[in-house]
């Protein structure tokens, strides 16, 4: 449908009237739609699953709401099965719930909405409930978006930290700090012209190939917010063990190091949207890297630690120099420096 | 062999102390302290070498009666404090911007002083006062904002000026004796626009060895080997091995704008006192834009929080170790002192990175 340059949502259109249904039958339905979403009942009636079920819920706020790479749609579904994922779980089913800004203008939202469809379509997994809601003007930030996300276990997985002993190998399934850096240097203000990307990616697929790769998976997470650092605290915490993190080893691309040189950031400490720190039993690690490296998203995996034994139990980094330091989990979100 | 590659410049650096029993640096820039954490660096440097934090941290040099001038500032209606993420969390006498914020107060954290003119300019019922802290880096920004502000004739925007002058502090810490430093670090963001040249005096009058820097690895090995070299035999030097990006005579345009803009004032440094011509104020044409003019706030106080040694830390004449609050009373999540706070804050980077190992 055709839609002119100064049309936006009102506050009309979440008043659960003739105007949300509008929105629904023009806009989302036609991006969304599939033999589950389409009867618009209250709930999803889902057909019974086999294995174990698996949930998630997730909220996306960011600004801007579209950088490049991706936007605020894009993160939505990968974040939602990319939790489930390092589960060990197939993503099925999505719900998403839209919080509109009055004034957000349909041309965003249409944007987003076809972002959020071929991102369900990479992840093979449907948006199958779903609810809408506009908020007034300065209450908003334009929108948000929350999910949840239902996935199946299969019978004999099991990742969690538990299974985690010393000498066991630390892999990343490719480049960090990508994402965090491509929406900082969106903000037009920081001044910082770059041809960062996010990263954001379904994961699934990946974790699959790595899960067939005869390589004893322990424990996968996506290192989102609080980056590969924020993983490796809780690897320390969950575990007692300690963490050694070879930097020189860690795939960062050169723009991203440059970027994260210039605001004074740490790569580990920055989010990463398609990208999975993998623990795999000692010796095992080359089966999981050959698995994840024919895999398109995993193609610059490497081999970057291992877990030790230390007391008390911490993460140190081997820097490229051979000097050690600490690696700690982030206060809060990283902010570039002053000067 | 490559000279520049890291590790054989660890090895000379080695060599090169075999011959100095001691060497004291200091490294004036916060972004350096991090750095040679970040890097390693600090943990591979032999035992003669002794690395101390300089006053070169924007909001740790700040004084007192600034962070809480901004709280109050935060408390009056109307008003919107634009600031840096560093500040958010430093406490004042009663709280932080974080928990003036999570009160109510209007605080927008911005990349740049862009973020708060574009904010005053779009919200013309708030009064937008932005945190205007740092060195010769940032204010170059801070004067074209004010030119534009002026351009515009904006009526909501004001800076509460913070910005303070890297070389005077420098030279009031050198001609004291407690420091005993025989050389600096010098800072690489803040002499791209002074240029190298600043720091003559710190060679030629106090005999110091002097070299500046950028932020890499090799650079901060670089810089420690040219450093030790000189202290080793004894001939002082003005190097700079941020040649390039770092010019003899600084970047003229930047320094124009400054100064159409600022003028030398004296100012006040945490626990360093009143040091003569430090700070930059704002020149009289534009003094509309000073919100310590415009709100009548105070800004001189420097009452330090009982049991806070962030002022010696940033002088050189203590260690963050040397502070009984370090890492009990103060933490990265508890912070009494501006230092444990600042992403450059030099008890912030020996908390984070393991300091004391």
């Amino acid at each position: 449908m055709k839609t002119t340059a100064d049309e936006r949502v009102v506050l009309a259109h979440g008043g659960g009237g003739e105007m949300t249904r509008r929105l629904l039958d023009e806009r989302v339905l036609p991006c969304l739609g599939n033999d589950l979403l389409d009867p618009l009942l209250d709930s999803a009636l889902l057909p019974p699953v086999q294995g174990r079920l698996c949930m998630t819920t997730d909220s996306f706020v960011v600004q801007p709401l579209e950088f490049p790479g991706g936007d605020i749609g894009r993160l939505a579904v990968c974040g939602t099965v990319n939790d489930l994922a390092v589960m060990g779980a197939r993503p099925l089913y999505l719900s998403l719930a839209l919080v509109m800004e009055e004034g957000l203008p349909f041309k965003v939202l249409d944007r987003i909405l076809r972002s959020i469809a071929r991102a369900a379509e990479e992840a093979d997994t449907p948006v199958v409930t779903g609810d809408t809601k506009v908020v007034e003007r300065g209450r908003g930030d334009g929108l948000i978006i929350t999910t949840a996300g239902l996935g199946e276990v299969p019978g004999g997985v099991r990742l969690e930290p538990g299974r985690i002993r010393p000498e066991d190998e630390i892999l990343i399934t490719g480049s960090v700090a990508e994402h965090g850096l491509a929406v900082m240097a969106a903000r037009e203000s920081l001044g910082l012209r770059s041809r960062l990307e996010s990263d954001a990616a379904p994961l699934a697929g990946l974790v699959e190939a790595m899960l067939a790769s005869g390589g004893n998976v322990k424990f996968l997470r996506d290192p989102t917010r609080g980056g590969v650092a924020g993983v490796v605290a809780d690897l320390v915490e969950d575990t007692g063990l300690g963490v050694e993190i070879e930097e020189a080893a860690l795939p960062v691309p050169a723009p991203v190091r440059h970027a994260a040189e210039i605001l004074g950031l740490d790569p580990l400490e920055v989010a990463n949207e398609g990208k999975i720190v993998v623990v795999v039993e000692q010796g095992e690690g080359d089966r999981v890297l050959e698995a994840c490296r024919a895999h398109a998203q995993g193609r610059q995996a490497a081999r970057i630690g291992r877990v030790v034994r230390a007391v008390p139990p911490l993460a140190e980094v081997i820097t490229g120099i051979g000097g050690r330091r600490i690696l700690q989990r982030p206060y809060g979100e990283a902010l570039p420096r002053i000067c | 062999m490559k000279t520049s590659d890291p590790k054989n410049l660890v090895e000379a650096i080695i060599r090169a102390c075999e011959s100095v029993e001691s060497v004291r640096l200091m490294e004036v820039c916060g972004t350096h302290t991090v750095s040679l954490f970040r890097s390693g660096v600090r943990s591979v440097l032999p035992p003669q070498v002794r690395l101390v934090s300089g006053p070169g941290c924007p909001v740790c040099v700040t004084s007192q009666g600034y962070i809480d001038a901004v709280l109050e500032m935060s408390t009056r209606p109307g008003v919107t404090i634009c600031t840096y993420g560093d500040m958010v969390r430093v406490p004042g006498n009663r709280g932080s911007l974080e928990s003036h914020r999570a009160r109510g107060a209007r605080v927008e954290v911005c990349y740049s002083i862009q973020e708060a003119l574009r904010r005053a300019e779009t919200h013309p019922g708030e009064e937008v006062v932005f945190a205007a802290v740092g060195f010769e880096t940032t204010a170059p920004a801070a004067a074209l904002a004010v030119l534009e502000a002026d351009r515009m004739g904006l009526k909501n925007f004001t800076i509460l000026n913070g910005h303070k002058r890297v070389m005077p502090a420098l030279r009031a810490l050198v001609g004291r004796d407690d420091t005993a430093l025989d050389g600096f670090l010098l800072p690489g963001h803040v002499s791209v626009i002074l240029g190298s040249e600043a720091y003559r005096d710190l060679v030629d009058r106090h005999g110091k060895a002097c070299v500046v820097a950028g932020f890499e690895v090799e650079q901060l090995l670089l810089a420690v080997l040219g450093l030790v070299n000189q202290v080793a035999v004894g001939t002082p030097r003005l190097e700079n091995v941020y040649g390039v990006a770092v010019r003899a005579g600084g970047n003229p345009q930047a320094l124009a704008c400054l100064d159409r803009v600022f003028e030398p004032v004296d100012a006040v440094w945490r626990a360093m006192g009143t040091i003569p011509e430090s700070g930059l104020g704002l020149r009289g044409r534009y003094e509309r834009f000073d919100a310590a003019k415009r709100f009548d706030l105070a800004t001189e106080d420097d009452t330090q929080p009982p049991g806070c040694r962030c002022g010696e830390v940033i002088q050189g004449v203590a260690e963050p170790r040397d502070c009984t609050l370090f890492g009990e009373a103060c933490t990265f999540e508890h912070p009494v002192g501006p230092c444990m706070v600042s992403s450059e804050g030099t008890c912030a980077a020996w908390y984070r990175y393991g300091g004391g190992h």
